[in-house]
């Protein structure tokens, strides 16, 4: 009878996740909404109390935001639930990105094919400036948030060897000292 | 504005690919992932040049998926081939997986703690900063040039000020972009 049980929990955490993973555009904060609808409303896999719970586990934990997949197939169906719920999530995907990255690759020096790509790149970087506003809007960063970013920014444009792990470990810092600032 | 000149190394193994990416994956707090990548491959290993890098990131994100497992596939494809896609998108996803499952048992264990907090914002305010970084390097090589300058302008906007949906704006300023690069010769014979 159990086994029976799991067995239709990973289903349906492939069968919820795979189809999303293939709607996703634009990346993973696109699907974030459907899928709450998905696990609190349609599956009745937790509650809306927990489902926001899970959402501040996967963004505090390393590793893309869609790893809200993970924690929710953990919550469904323990450490293999976890498994399965990130493999249907990002494989079909991927296996997409793979055909097409192999397509693109095929043409690489003929002249339109550096022409595609030196029109691309400057999109890729006006995207880049936007992900920047998308996430601290989603974070509701205040300005140290912004200032900090600015300095790694510019520390890094500075010193290009500058180890990451050190900026980081100096924005942990600064978001203590506030802390104990604000007390 | 030397990354350009900057020559590639030799393709690494496997092994060192999974490496690099697994800990990038470790290490990655609040979507700094496509910085972190970006630092390793361009500019300290050398795998892999930065216009290349840059139109990966646009086809990255107009895929369906996480935009950051899609460059990861891209990435690894380019440096070595299918076995490298797998491999990164393996290595990368490894650790965060792991511990995402281990945040989530010891959650209520911590989320009491304000310091923990701060640290975890803290590290995700400057993970942001990494990202800035690759702006930066990819609008020093566009500024120069006119037609691209416009082109990240405008996708800037559009999709960080005004928050439009961001496969219609690609699929309008991308064809916009890349006619006003297309070489002279080509469009002659056409």
């Amino acid at each position: 009878m159990r086994e029976d049980s799991q067995l239709s929990a990973y289903l349906s955490l492939m069968a919820v996740f795979v189809p999303f993973s293939l709607v996703a555009i634009g990346g993973g904060p696109s699907i974030f909404a459907p899928i709450q609808r998905e696990a609190v409303d349609v599956q009745h896999w937790m509650s809306a109390r927990e489902f926001v719970e899970l959402f501040a586990i996967a963004r505090v934990a390393p590793g893309p935001g869609s790893m809200l997949a993970t924690v929710i197939g953990w919550k469904v169906a323990g450490w293999a639930g976890a498994f399965i719920a990130t493999a249907a999530l990002f494989l079909p995907s991927s296996i997409l990105c793979l055909g097409v990255s192999k397509v693109w690759n095929r043409y690489r020096g003929a002249d339109w094919h550096t022409a595609l790509e030196t029109g691309l790149a400057p999109i890729g970087t006006g995207l880049m400036f936007a992900g920047v506003i998308a996430i601290f809007r989603l974070a509701d960063a205040g300005p140290l948030s912004w200032g900090l970013a600015a300095l790694v920014a510019g520390a890094l444009t500075w010193r290009p060897k500058t180890h990451p792990f050190a900026l980081l470990l100096i924005g942990a810092l600064a978001f203590n000292i506030d802390l104990y600032l604000a007390h | 504005m030397t990354d350009a000149a900057v020559p590639k190394g030799p393709p690494p193994s496997l092994l060192e690919l999974a490496r690099v990416f697994f800990w990038t994956g470790v290490f990655s707090f609040g979507g700094g992932l496509t910085g972190w990548i970006h630092r390793q491959v361009v500019h300290q290993y050398r795998w892999m040049e930065n216009d290349d890098f840059l139109s990966g990131i646009a086809l990255a994100q107009v895929l369906p998926g996480a935009n950051v497992t899609n460059l990861c596939v891209y990435v690894g494809y380019r440096i070595r081939g299918g076995w490298g896609a797998t491999t990164t998108l393996f290595a990368l996803l490894a650790g965060p997986t792991v511990i995402c499952v281990l945040v989530a048992i010891l959650y209520h264990y911590v989320a009491d703690y304000p310091v923990l907090q701060a640290c975890v914002d803290g590290v995700a305010a400057a993970a942001v900063g990494l990202n800035m970084r690759i702006g930066i390097v990819g609008a020093q090589r566009v500024v120069r040039k006119l037609a691209p300058t416009i082109a990240m302008i405008a996708t800037f906007v559009a999709v960080g000020i005004f928050q439009w949906p961001l496969v219609p704006v690609v699929l309008i300023i991308g064809p916009l972009s890349v006619a006003a690069v297309w070489p002279r010769k080509a469009r002659d014979h056409a």
